[in-house]
């Protein structure tokens, strides 16, 4: 017993990672993804990796998965037939939106008109009105309701919505309307907007509310069959899902609330890395997760990730809680390109993708990508995978040759100049996520990992100063290892609204008691123990009048000790720090949120065996490679022979099963005890 | 005398040869730089103008003030020229006052900072942001009277002023400023709001310098302004040609009852520089819907039309500015003569945009977008809180709305969305939450948008229900002269506002009106404009027809101008399709490329059938030596 089985199903493989909770030994696996029905990738995966660990698929207890299922039924327009009820009025509600056109002045040329999830036709108000303070303007109609409800019932609609004009303070009507849905409409699910996220803003709020109703039936399905098929594989251990916010939830809570998992893969990578960065004694850390078509960053501030209100999916903005991940257009699979107009050197956000994929891959790809570029530069050797993958460098030479010619220089600059950009758009990403929130990055290490992190995490730490640059255990499949090691959670949040000056601790306290209550029961529920749950709180706060809520971490103590005026210095003190100045006018507390966690599993990691400092041991062979404007003469070491703390000078080249790490030139690689690499600056290295 | 900048450090910066990949890469990092401006900006400010719908405008330049980014081109050059006194390290500069900057914000609301960016002793940028306050004082709430006959009623005027000397802040200057405000606590705000994202933009900037080193920052600059120079050089030797073309459109109204006023541009090319010229268009206004038009600014706006098409990743700066030469008749609506009334300027800013679209299209019809923008349609409702449950205090609304983009070759004009880059609307919840109103209908207006292959987004209709007694104003366009379609597109529906009073009238007011008097219980339908259509809509798909009479954004009575025969369930008859469409070709004639809809004297014969309000009074003009002399 106590075997853990992480599993995170990407685009194109599907990582699973076996961890033993008792001795932190591990075991992983890469299966290719079957996106028809990714249940089949997981089984193939779980044959494999228990056979190969000789563990039987009994003694695992958790199953814990990050998956991607609700984020591709939204992007991709698979979700259910979603019927949405609101107020006499509003039936365009989300045909409107925000009336936001992104992009700069003329950009409305060039902007696809998109689709509502709901469907208007599918969209249907209802007689009836609530008053911003809470009180009945106009009773609910209710035969006039249910008209409209069987004019839904004849278009089949799978799932039914009700997001009424301010239920954020009084839910009545659409609970009285979840009711008779009961009986007009038998056996479909009903989403209720004040129960789903009792905050005000009526567009993000009915988004929200359709997003859940919309991906439930998907993952619905798609958990069923998946516990089903485990089960009769004899894995009867717990199955959890990631949540975006980098939680686990049980897989039952998902199916009710998969708004909570749109950004459940991006969220797996960030947890993997504070594991990683708890052993490796790394508590500020931000990561870069570099894939085939982009790279997603995050930043960790005292082993705790940066969370924020909204999950971006596509060009929707939905209200839930996630890790404060953003993307760029940047991978390995990105295009290079020269535009003629202005010869200028472009990267992305065109990507090759895993079909044709990079030149070097041999499978159709003719456009130069960042992985060529690294082909070509000698940053990756040519056999990949242990051998079992020959890259072509001479097609991928004759492709980035074209980008030489287009801005007259030879090969290798225009090489170099592909990763310099990619590099550079990468660290923009991260720029936006610690300058510019008023972090210094200086003070960070930089973890890269994903199937080409490692081969950027140095250069990209250079840019930024963020020392060390880490390459993490097994960082192809650290988004497994991020599902396997994190905690139960769970949150719920709403709206107060009042300024602080009228707000007594009391009320606080009175409103948040009731909130820990509501979520410690959510997860005694799901079978965490009572004596393991940790309650936590946050609020919102800005000046009143901003749009900008500062969130601020709460504890009952110290507000009973500092009252609302500790909160408030607090806030003036993160407000100075994000915008350099602070204002007289009063201040408004927005929203309240409280946390319920599981207790973190103290899972250790195992130990490399001690080595003398020398890697010699671990060399494949010579190697040569270009960077600082020369050729220059590296070695290649073999990452699972590596011993703990063995020390390699760059440039060098550290291969493993599934990523490559690039030492440059000018720095030092060590080895921490469990096998992290940690590659610092010479001077300081 | 021009601007005296003083540098504690004489060395000029030496010019550097900057290898492609490292022009890309602070090309980046200053598009980086100038998002984190926006970012910041939004996230501070207070007023609603700002915070939710983002009504701001940021821009880099370099020490001679031409723009590398942005969206508005630099007036910095023009500034520097008329500013008589000096500019070191720790002043920055504040100004609103469009006569003292050559228009570079165009009425007296759009608050600037100017910050010069300095490095160990010189020069080395200059960052600047400006924003629409709510209020500034002057005659009305919202400080834009719109029949205000001089900028003297229009609020505060702001001369270019140092808000930091040397890094001393200038209190007393500010208490003076927003001593004048009714809303000092929004303009106190968003100023900060300006200034926070000024200096964003010059830490990085600074940043950037040690990075590369100043020369290496500097010479980059100056090759990206030529790369742009370049790439534009190219553009225009493609697309535009040397014999002329001219379009035209109309402001309906001056909100005094005359209308409405002709704007008209000309293009050609002489070698590789491309003249516009504004000759034709009418005199200025004796109201306030002069707009003082910045001459970079319209290069900036039609050089991102050229480029929007082409490389939409170039970024946008001042490099092309010699190769475009803009003429502005003296005295004109869009040159007027200090001190003619500005505050109202949002109508004409819009309808050159449309202006541009025409102009640029009609050589290359496969990119040409209809008609869309009447302007930003302002809603004024201010007053003293006399619910109830209130304690009386002062309330004051300036929100934004918006009509229907345009049918494109794209496809369909999205519904009620902004034209306006980062505008977004207001959350109906918010100003129920905040002001004495409820909004009792928020959907878009059904057939209002112009009918084509690619329909017209729908305009708005938005039905206030007052809580409160107040005043309201409303500043909106496109109620007389429609969008105009293209290709074979119909026009799209103008705008209308109804007034329906709690006693039971109903009154049909006019779209620039002012200090109008509401009870609680009044409603107003604020009902905005369609966008035009694009192509023929006798070859839209009928059973997209029948399912937009499902989704209530066309009506069955809407469909017959796509030739559509259907019933209110959308339900297509295809046989009385077929013969419609059949009998409409047949009887139509040649399609126009510009659909404007019938003439400006059949227009105004209608008008109040049409509208229900009179037709406005063709303007005459005593003095005509501005035309004259323009000739």
């Amino acid at each position: 017993m106590g075997y853990r089985l992480g599993v995170d199903v990407g685009g194109t493989f599907t990582d699973l990672l076996l961890f033993n909770a008792e001795t932190g030994q591990f075991w992983r696996h890469k299966t290719p993804s079957t996106p028809h029905d990714s249940s089949e990738g997981i089984l193939n995966g779980v044959g494999a990796i228990t056979k190969e660990a000789g563990v039987a698929a009994e003694e695992i207890e958790y199953f814990l998965h990050g998956t991607t299922v609700a984020t591709n039924a939204v992007l991709e327009g698979k979700g259910a037939k979603v019927g949405l009820i609101v107020t006499e009025g509003y039936r365009d509600i989300m045909q409107i939106a925000r009336s936001f056109v992104p992009g700069g002045l003329a950009a409305w040329i060039i902007w696809p008109k998109p689709q509502p999830l709901a469907h208007l036709e599918d969209t249907v108000e209802a007689p009836e009105r609530m008053g911003a303070d809470g009180k009945e303007v106009t009773p609910l109609n209710e035969d006039a309701l249910r008209v409209q409800m069987r004019k839904l019932k004849s278009n089949g609609v799978e799932a039914l919505t009700v997001s009424l004009i301010n239920a954020y303070v009084n839910g009545a009507h659409e609970v009285r309307i979840g009711e008779i849905a009961a009986e007009e409409l038998p056996g479909i699910p009903v989403s209720l907007s004040h129960e789903v996220l009792p905050e005000m803003q009526e567009y993000e709020r009915t988004l929200s509310t359709v997003a859940n109703a919309a991906v439930r039936p998907v993952v619905s399905k798609y958990v069923s069959n998946l516990r089903r098929q485990l089960e009769d594989r004899g894995l009867k251990g717990k199955l959890s899902l990631l949540r975006s916010d980098g939680g686990l939830m049980s897989s039952e809570k998902a199916e009710e609330h998969p708004v909570n998992i749109l950004m459940s893969g991006p969220a797996g990578g960030v947890t993997g890395a504070l594991w990683v960065g708890k052993n490796a004694g790394l508590s500020n850390i931000l990561t870069l997760d570099v894939g085939g078509t982009s790279t997603d960053v995050a930043l960790i501030e005292g082993l705790e990730a940066r969370r924020i209100r909204t999950t971006e999916v596509g060009h929707l903005s939905v209200r839930a809680s996630a890790l404060d991940v953003k993307t760029v257009g940047a991978g390995g699979g990105s295009i290079a390109h020269v535009p003629e107009l202005t010869g200028a050197l472009r990267v992305g956000p065109e990507s090759a993708g895993a079909v044709p994929g990079p030149v070097a891959y041999g499978k159709g790809g003719e456009l130069p990508t960042v992985t060529d570029a690294n082909v070509v530069l000698g940053y990756l050797p040519e056999d990949l995978l242990g051998g079992s993958f020959q890259l072509d460098r001479e097609g991928a030479k004759k492709s980035v040759q074209t980008i030489a010619d287009a801005l007259g220089v030879g090969l290798m600059e225009a090489a170099r100049g592909i990763i310099d950009i990619v590099n550079e758009n990468m660290f923009g990403a991260l720029r936006m996520i610690s300058v510019q929130q008023g972090y210094d990055p200086r003070e960070f290490a930089l973890m890269g990992f994903g199937g080409a992190g490692p081969l950027h995490v140095n250069a990209v730490a250079k840019l930024m100063s963020s020392w060390p640059a880490v390459s993490p255990v097994s960082p192809g499949v650290l988004c497994a290892l991020g599902d396997a090691t994190t905690r139960m959670r769970t949150e719920t949040a709403r709206s107060f609204s009042r300024l602080a000056r009228d707000t007594s601790v009391a009320d606080l306290t009175a409103t948040l008691d009731e909130m820990a209550a509501q979520t410690r029961g959510e997860l005694l529920a799901d079978g965490v123990p009572e004596e393991e749950l940790i309650s936590a709180f946050e609020v919102d706060v800005r000046y009143a009048g901003q749009a900008f809520e500062v969130p601020l971490t709460i504890d009952k103590a110290v507000l009973d000790a500092d009252g609302i005026e500790g909160i408030l210095a607090r806030f003036d003190e993160e407000h100075r720090r994000l915008f350099t100045f602070n204002m007289d006018t009063p201040h408004e507390i927005v929203n309240l949120r409280a946390v319920a966690m599981g207790e973190a599993p103290a899972l250790p990691a195992a130990e490399l065996p001690k080595g003398n400092g020398d890697p010699v041991a671990a060399k494949i062979r010579d190697h040569k490679l270009w960077m600082d404007g020369a050729e220059r003469d590296a070695v290649i070491y073999d990452r699972s022979k590596l011993r703990q703390g063995d020390i390699i000078p760059g440039p060098a080249i550290i291969t493993e099963m599934d990523s490559t790490t690039l030492v440059e030139n000018g720095c030092t690689a060590s080895v921490d005890a469990v096998g992290n690499i940690l590659i610092n600056p010479e001077a300081e290295g | 005398m021009p601007a005296q900048i003083i540098e504690t450090n004489s060395t000029p910066f030496k010019p550097i040869e900057i290898d492609p990949v490292t022009l890309d890469i602070i090309e980046n990092a200053l598009r980086n730089a100038r998002i984190e401006m926006d970012a910041t900006l939004v996230r501070t400010a207070m007023s609603p103008g700002i915070r939710e719908q983002g009504d701001a405008f940021p821009l880099i330049a370099d020490p001679a003030g031409k723009m590398i980014v942005g969206q508005f081109g630099s007036f910095i050059d023009g500034f520097l020229k008329g500013f008589d006194g000096t500019l070191e390290d720790g002043d920055m500069i504040f100004l609103s006052d469009p006569y003292s900057c050559d228009g570079a914000v165009s009425h007296s609301n759009d608050w600037l900072v100017l910050l010069p960016v300095f490095k160990d002793g010189r020069l080395i940028a200059f960052t600047a942001m400006f924003g629409h306050q709510s209020d500034i004082g002057g005659s009305v709430p919202g400080s834009m009277p719109i029949g205000a006959s001089s900028i003297f009623e229009e609020g505060v005027r702001i001369p270019p002023v140092k808000i930091w000397k040397k890094g001393e802040y200038n209190d007393d200057l500010m208490k003076l400023v927003m001593h004048q405000t009714r809303k000092p606590d929004w303009c106190q705000a968003d100023l900060n709001a300006l200034i926070a994202s000024c200096r964003v933009a010059s830490k990085r900037v600074v940043e950037m310098a040690e990075r590369f080193g100043d020369d290496v920052y500097v010479s980059a600059t100056q090759e990206l302004l030529a790369r742009n120079h370049r790439a534009m050089k190219t553009l225009l030797s493609q697309a535009v040609g040397e014999s002329p073309v001219s379009f035209e459109d109309y402001l309906c109204d001056d909100g005094k009852g005359f209308g409405p006023y002709k704007i008209k541009c000309t293009m050609w090319r002489e070698g590789e520089r491309v003249i516009l010229d504004f000759d034709g268009t009418d005199p200025q206004s004796v109201a306030s819907i002069n707009f003082l038009l910045n001459e970079n600014m319209f290069k900036m706006f039609f050089g991102i039309y050229m480029i929007m098409v082409f490389d939409p990743q170039i970024l946008f700066n001042d490099g092309f500015y010699d190769l475009i030469e803009v003429r502005i008749p003296e005295g004109s609506l869009l040159k007027p003569k200090f001190p003619a009334a500005l505050s109202g300027r949002t109508h004409a800013l819009g309808r050159i945009f449309d202006i541009l679209g025409g102009l640029l299209g009609q050589g290359t019809p496969e990119f040409l977008n209809a008609a869309g923008f009447s302007s930003s349609p302002h809603l004024f409702y201010s007053g003293w809180d006399n619910r109830a449950a209130s304690e009386g205090e002062w309330f004051q609304l300036f929100q934004i709305g918006f009509g229907g983009i345009p049918g494109r070759p794209l496809g369909d004009g999205p519904d009620g969305h902004s034209l306006w880059p980062g505008f977004t609307n207001v959350p109906n919840e918010f100003l129920e939450r905040y002001f004495p109103m409820r909004i009792e209908r928020y959907s878009t207006e059904p057939d209002s948008g112009g009918a084509g292959l690619h329909r017209g987004g729908n305009g708005i209709h938005m039905t206030y229900r007052f809580l409160a007694d107040g005043n309201i104003a409303i500043h909106d366009d496109r109620w007389f002269v429609p969008p105009w379609g293209v290709n074979g597109g119909h026009p799209g529906m103008r705008a209308r506002k109804v007034l329906e009073r709690a006693d039971g009238t109903s009154e049909i007011v006019g779209n620039k009106i002012e200090d109008v008097p509401v009870r609680e219980g009044d409603l107003l339908h604020f009902i905005t404009w369609g966008g035009g259509g694009w192509g023929d809509p006798l070859e839209r798909d009928p059973e997209l027809v029948g399912l937009e009479i499902r989704q209530g954004l066309v009506t069955p009575e809407g469909a017959k101008a796509y030739g559509v025969i259907a019933d209110e369930n959308g339900t297509v008859d295809d046989q009385q399709t077929a013969a419609l469409r059949n009998e409409m070709k047949s009887t139509r004639g040649e399609l126009p490329l510009f659909d404007y809809g019938p003439s400006i004297d059949v227009l105004r014969s209608n008008c109040e059938a049409e509208t229900g309000l009179p037709a406005p009074v063709q303007p005459v003009w005593r003095n005509t030596n501005v035309r004259e002399a323009a000739e």
